[in-house]
């Protein structure tokens, strides 16, 4: 297999299993984690003013008074990064015609050198959010296999994607499919790992929101 | 372009004019080529070789003092387009002259003689530049069966092993004889391979150059030969058996259309604003950012014109297999083909979740069940 023959594997069958596993299992969570259940509450709900799921969905986005300057680099890294993420996933030109390719909408793209600086920063903070990580004695103590794991996987689609536009490293063609491959993998264990929380984060916001706001408890 | 000393110049003219029967030098000086038009071309060739601005000079000496190279065309699972390529253009170009001062002993299309006389000139050729002369070969080899293609009912095959043995090179031209080309074309009905898939097994030792496209520009084969007679040796090639000096960098490094795919200016349909005003065809499936050739730099016909600049995206001709690479007109960026994600799969995964969940609720009730009530009595127990 060429160069050529590995990214059209990629861009085809590899495509097809990646998005069959991902679809399959993203369903699969959320049926299973909905089906959990909760237990009847048999309590007589309070009503306090800024308490519920809704309240809770915009505060739990915003770092609590007195967190940004206690922790900076988890609010301001976290913040970059993930904005930075969706900016050049979601506005880099060739990334809406793969969404056209697969959903059949579009819409206009940023200009490639925009996202190129985009995709630096996003690379910085994450670098600087890992080296936190590792520095800071009790989120080393916290940090897990799954930590370290879904942080390659997240980093590597960024590193190999600015790669392959630069041209470095690896002839284009085979950067462009080690991009898309890495793609690949976050999508198969997207649904497995803690990535996850990109479909459950907002919802359980708002379940903790709406219990406590329940409880008369404004969080 | 280098400017030549008068001296060097002189001894060129010198040389031309001594020029030793059969030399090209002679040749040239038969068709009326001056010493100016002769060195421009040098001067180019030696650019386009990447080479020293002196060496211009040095390569038109040895191109004319060099006896007319034996060349020996074989052409198999081929459409003639390569020929057409190199041989055909609006008027004579000094390439043109330089191809045909080569003695080309051997090609169906272009020689005259037919039937057995062909192949005796093919045999003797051999028999007198035994171990000298270039064999270029166009067209892929079909091995599924040996006669899809045979020339005076000799299999492509057999007449490529008898033909490399004494051959001081092989240039394959084209993709059909480079990679495959459209008769290695998904699925293959003939079995087409290489003829390096065919070569580096009997004959490991045979250097062979790769020129593919489809076809190849006419002035990298001609800056092929030029090299070849200058130093004796073959240029330096990449992974791929290609001349790096020709096939270093992808169209898309070169494309006078860039600065639009990096201010993110896509033309999205072919008639459209944006492909009025020239902007980048990656949208409409150009295959430049995958593609290693020289068509943006030396471009065709004389420099005129080359696919992106007259409007169409490159099809990625001069790579392996481009034929099944993902379709034409399909951005690099988006599936190679149609989805081929069954409809069940969401049906599975909600079925596979009702399962766990089942399953949870399973191990919930028991745990429950299970649980044993403690008393008052047991606790003093």
């Amino acid at each position: 297999m060429d160069q050529l023959q590995f990214l059209t594997w990629v861009r085809g069958p590899g495509l097809d299993l990646s998005i069959t596993i991902f679809v399959l299992a993203v369903i699969w969570r959320l049926v299973e984690i909905y089906g959990l259940g909760r237990k009847q509450d048999l309590s007589a709900p309070r009503s306090v003013p800024g308490a519920s799921g809704w309240h809770t969905l915009v505060r739990r986005s915003l770092p609590p008074p007195g967190m940004l300057r206690t922790s900076p680099v988890s609010y301001i890294g976290g913040y970059v990064f993930h904005v930075g993420l969706a900016v050049v996933v979601v506005l880099f030109a060739p990334h809406i015609k793969l969404i056209q390719g697969l959903l059949g909408f579009a819409w206009p793209g940023l200009p490639s050198q925009l996202v190129d600086f985009v995709t630096v920063v996003t690379m910085v903070a994450m670098v600087v959010v890992l080296i936190d990580r590792i520095t800071k004695p009790v989120k080393r103590f916290l940090s897990g296999f799954g930590d370290w794991f879904t942080w390659t996987l997240t980093f590597l689609p960024l590193l190999t994607g600015w790669l392959a536009v630069h041209h470095l490293l690896l002839p284009y063609t085979l950067m462009l499919a080690l991009h898309i491959l890495s793609v690949e993998a976050l999508l198969i264990c997207l649904p497995f790992t803690k990535l996850f929380h990109a479909f459950t984060a907002f919802g359980s916001r708002w379940y903790n929101g709406a219990m406590n706001g329940h409880k008369g408890v404004p969080v | 372009m280098a400017l030549l000393h008068e001296s060097e110049s002189g001894e060129l003219a010198d040389e031309m004019a001594q020029a030793a029967s059969g030399s090209v030098g002679e040749g040239l000086a038969l068709h009326g080529v001056s010493r100016r038009e002769f060195l421009k071309f040098c001067t180019t060739l030696s650019a386009l070789l990447a080479l020293p601005p002196a060496m211009a000079p040095a390569m038109a000496q040895a191109i004319a003092a060099a006896r007319r190279q034996s060349v020996i065309w074989l052409s198999f699972q081929e459409c003639t387009g390569c020929t057409e390529a190199i041989t055909r253009s609006h008027a004579p170009t000094l390439e043109n002259l330089i191809f045909d001062l080569i003695s080309l002993d051997y090609h169906h299309t272009l020689q005259a003689a037919s039937g057995d006389a062909a192949e005796h000139a093919r045999e003797q050729a051999m028999k007198d530049n035994a171990g000298k002369y270039l064999l270029v070969v166009d067209g892929s080899i079909p091995m599924a069966n040996p006669g899809y293609s045979t020339i005076a009912g000799i299999s492509n095959l057999d007449m490529l092993l008898e033909s490399a043995k004494g051959a001081a090179a092989i240039v394959a031209v084209g993709t059909c004889a480079t990679y495959g080309g459209l008769p290695k074309a998904d699925p293959n009905p003939t079995g087409a391979v290489s003829v390096a898939d065919i070569l580096k097994l009997s004959h490991p030792k045979l250097p062979i150059i790769n020129i593919p496209g489809c076809p190849p520009i006419p002035v990298v084969m001609t800056g092929v030969l030029a090299h070849f007679l200058t130093f004796g040796r073959i240029p330096e090639l990449d992974a791929l058996g290609r001349p790096r000096v020709f096939y270093g960098e992808t169209i898309h490094d070169r494309c006078y259309r860039r600065p639009f795919y990096d201010q993110g200016k896509f033309a999205k349909s072919f008639d459209d604003e944006g492909a009025r005003r020239g902007w980048c065809l990656f949208e409409l499936g150009c295959k430049g950012p995958v593609t290693y050739n020289a068509c943006a730099t030396i471009k065709w016909n004389d420099g005129a014109s080359f696919p992106i600049q007259s409007g169409h995206g490159c099809i990625g001709c001069s790579e392996p297999n481009f034929w099944d690479a993902g379709g034409f007109y399909n951005a690099l960026s988006m599936p190679a083909r149609p989805l081929k994600v069954g409809a069940g799969v969401a049906a599975a995964g909600a079925a596979t979740g009702v399962a766990v969940t089942f399953f949870n609720r399973g191990k919930k009730g028991a745990a429950k069940a299970a649980h044993a009530t403690t008393t008052l009595d047991d606790l003093e127990k």
